[in-house]
Parts: C-alpha cells; sequence; structure tokens
C-alpha cells in the first residue's frame, strides 16, 4: 500500500482490497496463528509492560502486518496520560 | 506400471468448477487423439455422469468395482459421440469410507495400462475422498474462481498437497472476466500468482455456455464454432497437460498481461 492509497482509502479498488485481505489473512493460515495466539500473546504483552509502566491494558492491540514482502507482528501499547510531576523550589 | 497419467482436478473450496473442467479436460484430451477415462471419486455426490451426459448408461460404479462386484471394464461408460473417451461413475448412496487411497491407487494402476490419461475428478479439500483422488496422481491441477475465499482455500490445498509430495500442483483459474479485472473489480492472475506461488496451466473464462452445454449433458468443447474462446481456454489446458507450451494469448492480452505470463509459465 502506498502512501496515497493509505490516505485515499476509498479509491483503493476491489480488486487490490481483496488483494491485500487475502494476504493478511494467509499470514494467518500458513502461520497458523490463532485468535486464540494473538491473544496469549497480547496477554503476556500486558503482563511485561504492566510491570514497568503505566499502560492501559484494555487500549493494548496486537496484530500481524505486512510490510513490503515481511510479514511482523505488531503490538500497540498505548501509555495512560499522566501528569507532569511538579517539583517545588 | 503402464504409461497411462493419472491427473487430479481438486480444489479448496467447493463448486469452483472442478467438474466441469474434468469433463470438459478429458473430451478435450479424448478429441486430441488420446485414450481417457474420466473418473468421479466424489462419493455420495455424484455429478460427473449428468455433465457428461451418460447418466442414462450407468450399470456399475467405482465401488462395484473396488468391491469386486464387476470387472473394470464393466464400470467403464464409453463415451459413444467420441471415440477413446470413457467414465467411471462414482457411488450416489454408500458411505465416503467405502474407497480407501490404496483402492485407488489399484485401479489406475489397472486402467494405466489401457490408457493414456486418467482424469480423476476430486473433491473440494479436506473430505475424506480428497485422499482418495490425491494417492494416484501424478499431477494435480487446483481450480480457482478470482475470489477471496476461493483463494485462501486453494493455499490451504496448496499445501496439503505438498506436504503429501504430490506437488507442485499447477492451477486454473475459472470464471475469470476480463472486463472486471480491467476495471479493477476481479483479482487478476497477476494477483493470484503473486498470492499462492504457483504455475497456472489454465484460464477459463466466465461463460453461460458451459451451463447450456452442461443443461444438454454435452461438453462444451464437443461443440464446434459456439463458445470459440472458452473452447480454446480448455483445448489449450490439453495441450498443456500433453506438454505443450502454450502461451496465454487469449484472455491475458485483453489484460496486458500476456508477457508476464510466459514468463511464469515457463519459469
Ligand atoms: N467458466 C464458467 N462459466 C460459467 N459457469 C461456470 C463456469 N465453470 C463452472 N460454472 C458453473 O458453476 C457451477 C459449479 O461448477 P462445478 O463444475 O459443478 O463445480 P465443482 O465440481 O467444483 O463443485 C455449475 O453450475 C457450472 O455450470
Ligand atoms: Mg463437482
Amino acid at each position: 500500500m502506498n502512501i496515497f492509497e493509505k490516505l485515499f482509502g476509498s479509491s483503493e479498488t476491489s480488486a487490490s482490497s481483496a488483494k491485500n485481505r487475502l494476504k493478511m489473512v494467509l499470514v494467518h493460515d500458513r502461520n497458523d496463528i490463532s485468535p486464540g495466539v494473538l491473544r496469549q500473546i497480547r496477554d503476556d504483552i500486558i503482563g511485561v509492560f504492566a510491570h514497568h509502566l503505566n499502560i492501559d491494558p484494555d487500549a493494548v492491540e496486537v496484530m500481524l502486518d505486512e510490510n513490503d514482502n515481511d510479514n511482523m507482528l505488531v503490538a500497540q501499547v498505548p501509555l495512560t496520560p499522566t501528569r507532569r510531576v511538579r517539583t517545588n523550589h | 506400471m503402464g504409461h497411462g497419467k493419472v491427473i487430479t482436478i481438486t480444489s479448496g473450496k467447493g463448486g469452483v468448477g472442478k467438474t466441469t473442467v474434468t469433463a470438459n479436460l478429458s473430451t478435450a484430451l479424448a478429441m486430441a487423439g488420446y485414450k481417457v477415462v474420466a473418473i468421479d471419486a466424489d462419493i455420495g455426490l455424484r455429478n460427473l455422469d449428468v455433465v457428461m451426459g451418460l447418466e442414462n448408461r450407468i450399470v456399475y460404479d467405482l465401488v462395484d468395482v473396488v468391491e469386486g462386484r464387476c470387472r473394470l471394464n464393466q464400470a467403464m461408460i464409453k463415451d459413444k459421440r467420441l471415440e477413446g473417451l470413457s467414465m467411471i461413475p462414482a457411488a450416489q448412496t454408500r458411505d465416503k469410507n467405502a474407497i480407501s487411497p490404496t483402492d485407488m491407487v489399484l485401479v489406475c494402476d489397472q486402467l494405466r495400462e489401457e490408457v493414456d490419461y486418467i482424469v480423476i475428478d476430486s473433491p473440494a479439500g479436506i473430505e475424506r475422498g480428497f485422499q482418495n483422488a490425491l494417492a494416484p496422481a501424478d499431477q494435480v491441477i487446483i481450480v480457482t474462481n478470482p475470489e477471496v475465499s476461493a483463494v485462501r482455500d486453494a493455499d490451504r490445498i496448496i499445501g496439503m498437497i505438498e506436504a503429501e509430495e504430490k506437488g507442485p500442483g499447477k492451477l486454473i483459474i475459472n470464471r475469470y472476466k476480463p472486463d472486471m479485472v480491467a476495471r479493477g473489480d476481479m483479482l487478476s492472475i497477476e494477483d493470484i500468482v503473486d498470492i499462492l506461488h504457483i504455475d497456472i496451466i489454465g484460464i477459463i473464462p466466465e461463460d453461460e455456455k458451459i451451463l447450456i452445454s452442461t443443461n444438454r449433458g454435452q461438453p462444451l468443447v464437443m461443440q464446434n464454432g459456439h463458445a470459440k474462446e472458452t473452447g480454446v481456454a480448455i483445448r489449450n489446458i490439453a495441450n498443456r497437460v500433453k506438454g505443450d507450451e502454450i502461451p496465454f494469448i487469449d484472455l491475458a492480452v485483453k489484460d496486458g498481461f500476456m508477457s508476464r505470463l510466459r514468463g511464469w509459465v515457463t519459469s
């Protein structure tokens, strides 16, 4: 997907959206990555990050993505907004 | 062992055109002068007989052969319209486990002595009958449609064929619509090859004459004149099965993919 297609997703032809969706589905199929496996990975990631940082477990997302020809696992772990710590002098 | 070659026609998803391809490919090979037998391996869902227009002449079926109720020759229905073509029907009512992969290998080894090509109409993947159809295969042809679910299921079946060491399979894209591809509304040949990484052995257009010929029980390739493009597409598959190198001119030219296709096919 080029930047143009990302910006104007709606102009994508139905054939190229079929192709992109197929590619993603096949990454799951070929690697035998079930929703259960992804859920487990997500839980593990939440465990690791929550140990060190302030995160919102519900906002964590784990998914497969594709970049050129590489498939990758992408995890998004948003930090919970925190107030600046004020130091008084 | 005889010289006959076993070609298994299969798919991941049902309804993509396996039976249509089996009937027409068998017919096209017989028209080219070969001795051909088509076998319906879809036990319980017999329909190759009606597509080929031979349903009224069935006396014995594949299970009768395997269980020794008749000789192999008695179950082979000769097509009176076309010298060299015959068909062995599937059993309609019996259970799917009536035949094992070993049975199919034995039946096909016998047929190899008598004919040049044995074309097996396989049930769609994962069903038990699929293993039966795969076991004797020298060449597996996977049929798909240019559609997300059919391509996805084709990928799965290609993996299974490789796991059984029956690969590399070759792909037929059936029900292709060049005008939709040109509008960007159908996966192109190039898209499908890019996704499945497999050689193409044929591209068959969407053509209502397929249904008309099925209504009549006359495989489309038997009719001369009408249905030109589709008939050529099928005869090209037969020629490629024989080992000829035939460029994908007919449909590919419209897409401007011809040169690239040549590359894929010869690679
Ligand atoms: N190229 C085509 N154009 C139009 N209709 C087709 C084409 N190929 C197959 N069909 C139709 O699709 C249906 C399913 O085909 P069939 O060969 O029975 O599939 P399968 O054996 O894989 O289940 C049939 O009604 C057939 O006439
Ligand atoms: Mg069928």
